[in-house]
């Protein structure tokens, strides 16, 4: 087992350290303690006796430096003695090379002007983010405006994969999802609904809430953790690797190349996937209204025909675009935000999902509103 | 030197490392002696990090033994593993910081895993180790994104050092670092391995670390390996190997160095004090 021991005697003149055993790693922590235990002297002769020492390693010997330095700063004079030749070339590294970790000012996050500055810190973050965000946005415009005067420049095969990747292999998920909250609404309306006699208004209630918000709502909310988070991802990675960088040096337009087939592509698929999710909705309530009210489904269908116009499908599916450019606008944005690590991709993902939820929910209040001020 | 068991750290007999179809070792065997700086050279794609990676236990051959400080590695328990990796030193070639830490924090993450120290000692201690690998002292506080690449090597080796290792590996340690601050890298690692008493294993393509450093050099061609001092080296007949130390970049070096210091073995008493 290694050990080690720190002897003070006094010679004459001069004090004596001596240290002893091993001087480790594995030792270090109580030498440490025992270190900062002593009273050091002041204003004498000091000698370090390395003598006793049988092993050394760094840690060691920066506990030797570290007295070393705390004997000189108190005025004493200190002296190595009796450093071992197989030691030596160690101890000179460490003496050559010590250095005191800088100290680490406490942050003043605990007083109230720290409070106030941080609140205006996040504040003034906050404008310059939106203010970024808005840039981006007329940037991507720009460009895209520029493509439809040119519009061979367009990277079809790209739009088509992005198509393809968030569109239709998004289908299976989103079927499911819509399908299962069609039953679970037609089950829940049905149950309170039979209280009064009025079981026939389940119908409603689904065309009603699908229709109008959930088939949007939800598949936006999908394809934002789906495919917003896979556009940070992709472009995050591609800033990592340079590959950014790359194209501008090729003399392409990374936003032609990158930003306008996704989002070009999550906005004209977006609207596709609500009609989707709103017939696999649909499908769901009819089914459950079925097994549950026993409604059959010519009857299902007059009921719905009587309850809802063109109108109520169109409000749902025409908010579909806009969430579409939020989710894509803002996962590219991210992408390109990536700073060269690892940790700022996975950062920035989750930040892009967060954000983009957030946006499209803020976006469904505000049509929500517009709509009963126009009264559709 | 003598060749005693005791004076071998890294032992390899018959090792076979295949991919698919592919075969990139077929049969190597290799000796690494306490307290020399080996050089493995090779072409690209002769599997040079490969083998670096075998010695670590990175990636398993498919058939041969592997003896690392007098234990077979092929065969060890999971904490056995653990325990002897606490002898190794890694550089990887770009640093493979964590880049969510700043430097001081990993040097301190082996540290803070494989022993008891304060914290106040460990910051110490990684401080020390910062400036043991010639990095200012305030890249301590920095993250490796906020780094250059010469600085992100050093701070790799600040990190492979933090736990006093008997054998560091290195892959690649001057690749796409200037002729000046690969130089200093290489007076670094030769610095450091007389201070600390290290072996050093590197994988590299710079002619100039071989000749001012490296103790033997072990080259890889046609999948076998062919280990010898420079001095052999430069008289060896194989095509591939007269290419590589007789072509202008290799008498560059030449002309630039000692090969006949280089080429001697030097003396290890410096590893006493950790062995």
């Amino acid at each position: 087992m290694a050990t080690a021991s720190f002897v003070a005697s006094a010679d004459r003149n001069a004090l004596v350290f001596q240290a002893e055993g091993d001087w480790l790693l594995a030792t270090a922590a109580e030498l440490d303690r025992r270190l900062r235990a002593l009273d050091l002297p002041s204003g004498r002769e000091v000698v370090l006796d390395l003598a006793g020492v049988g092993r050394l390693d760094t840690a060691g010997a920066w506990l030797l430096k570290r007295t070393d330095n705390e004997l000189a700063a108190r005025g004493n004079v200190v002296s190595l003695a009796n450093v071992r030749e197989n030691l030596a070339p160690l101890v000179d590294q460490v003496w050559a090379h010590s250095a005191a970790p800088l100290p680490h000012p406490i942050p003043p996050h605990h007083t109230l002007a720290g409070f106030v500055a941080r609140v205006g810190e996040v504040s003034v973050q906050l404008i310059r983010r939106a203010y970024s965000i808005t840039g981006f946005f007329g940037l991507v415009t720009l460009t895209f405006l520029d493509l439809v005067r040119h519009p061979r420049r367009l990277r079809l095969p790209a739009l088509v994969a992005q198509m393809e990747q968030v569109g239709v292999d998004a289908m299976p998920i989103v079927g499911l999802l819509s399908f299962l909250i069609g039953v679970v609404f037609a089950y829940q309306g049905a149950d309170q609904l039979r209280r009064f006699g009025a079981e026939i208004y389940t119908v409603n209630l689904l065309g009603i809430a699908i229709l109008r918000e959930l088939g949007v709502l939800l598949t936006a909310i999908i394809i934002a953790g789906r495919s917003g988070s896979a556009f940070t991802a992709q472009l995050g990675t591609m800033q990592v690797n340079e590959e950014i960088d790359a194209l501008r040096t090729l003399g392409l337009n990374p936003i032609e190349v990158l930003v306008v087939p996704r989002v070009l592509g999550l906005v004209l698929t977006l609207p596709l996937l609500v009609v989707y999710a709103d017939f696999m909705g649909m499908l769901g309530g009819c089914l459950m209204s079925w097994a549950s009210l026993g409604i059959l489904i010519p009857t299902f269908l007059d009921q719905l025909h009587s309850a809802i116009g063109l109108w109520t499908f169109w409000v749902g599916v025409i908010k579909a675009p806009f969430f579409a450019a939020i989710i894509a606008l803002i996962g590219c944005y991210e992408g390109f935000n990536v700073a060269r690590s690892a940790d700022s991709v996975g950062r920035l993902t989750t930040q892009s999902v967060v954000e983009s939820i957030f946006l499209v929910i803020v976006a469904d209040s505000a049509f929500s509103i517009m709509f009963s001020l126009l009264k559709i | 030197m003598s060749d005693q068991p005791d004076n071998i750290v890294i032992r390899a007999h018959g090792v076979v490392n295949r991919f698919g179809a592919q075969t990139v070792h077929d049969g190597i065997d290799l000796e690494v002696r306490r307290g020399e700086v080996l050089g493995i050279v090779g072409g690209s794609g002769t599997g040079k990090s490969v083998l670096l990676r075998t010695l670590i236990g990175l990636q398993r051959p498919v058939a041969g033994q592997i003896e690392v400080l007098g234990r077979d590695i092929l065969h060890l328990r999971e904490a056995e593993q653990r325990e002897l990796e606490q002898h190794f030193g890694v550089l990887f070639q770009d640093g493979a910081l964590f880049s969510s830490l700043t430097v001081a924090q990993n040097i301190e993450v082996p540290l803070r895993e494989h022993s008891n120290l304060q914290e106040s000692l460990m910051a110490e201690i990684a401080a020390t180790k910062i400036a043991m690998v010639g990095l200012p002292e305030e890249a301590g506080d920095k993250y490796p994104s906020q780094l250059s690449g010469g600085m992100r090597k050093r701070s790799g080796l600040a990190r492979s050092l933090a736990l006093d290792p008997e054998i560091l590996f290195l892959d690649e340690p001057t690749a796409g670092l200037d002729p000046i601050a690969a130089a200093a890298f290489d007076r670094l690692i030769g610095d450091l391995k007389a201070g600390l008493g290290l072996t050093v294993v590197m994988a590299t393509h710079d002619l100039d670390t071989l000749f001012a450093i490296c103790d033997r050099v072990a080259v890889l061609v046609d999948k076998k390996i062919r280990v010898g001092t420079l001095a052999e080296h430069l008289q060896d007949p194989h095509p591939w190997i007269r290419a590589y130390f007789h072509g202008p970049r290799g008498r560059a070096a030449l002309n630039g160095s000692d090969p006949q210091h280089s080429a001697i073995d030097l003396p290890s008493e410096s590893l006493a004090g950790l062995a």
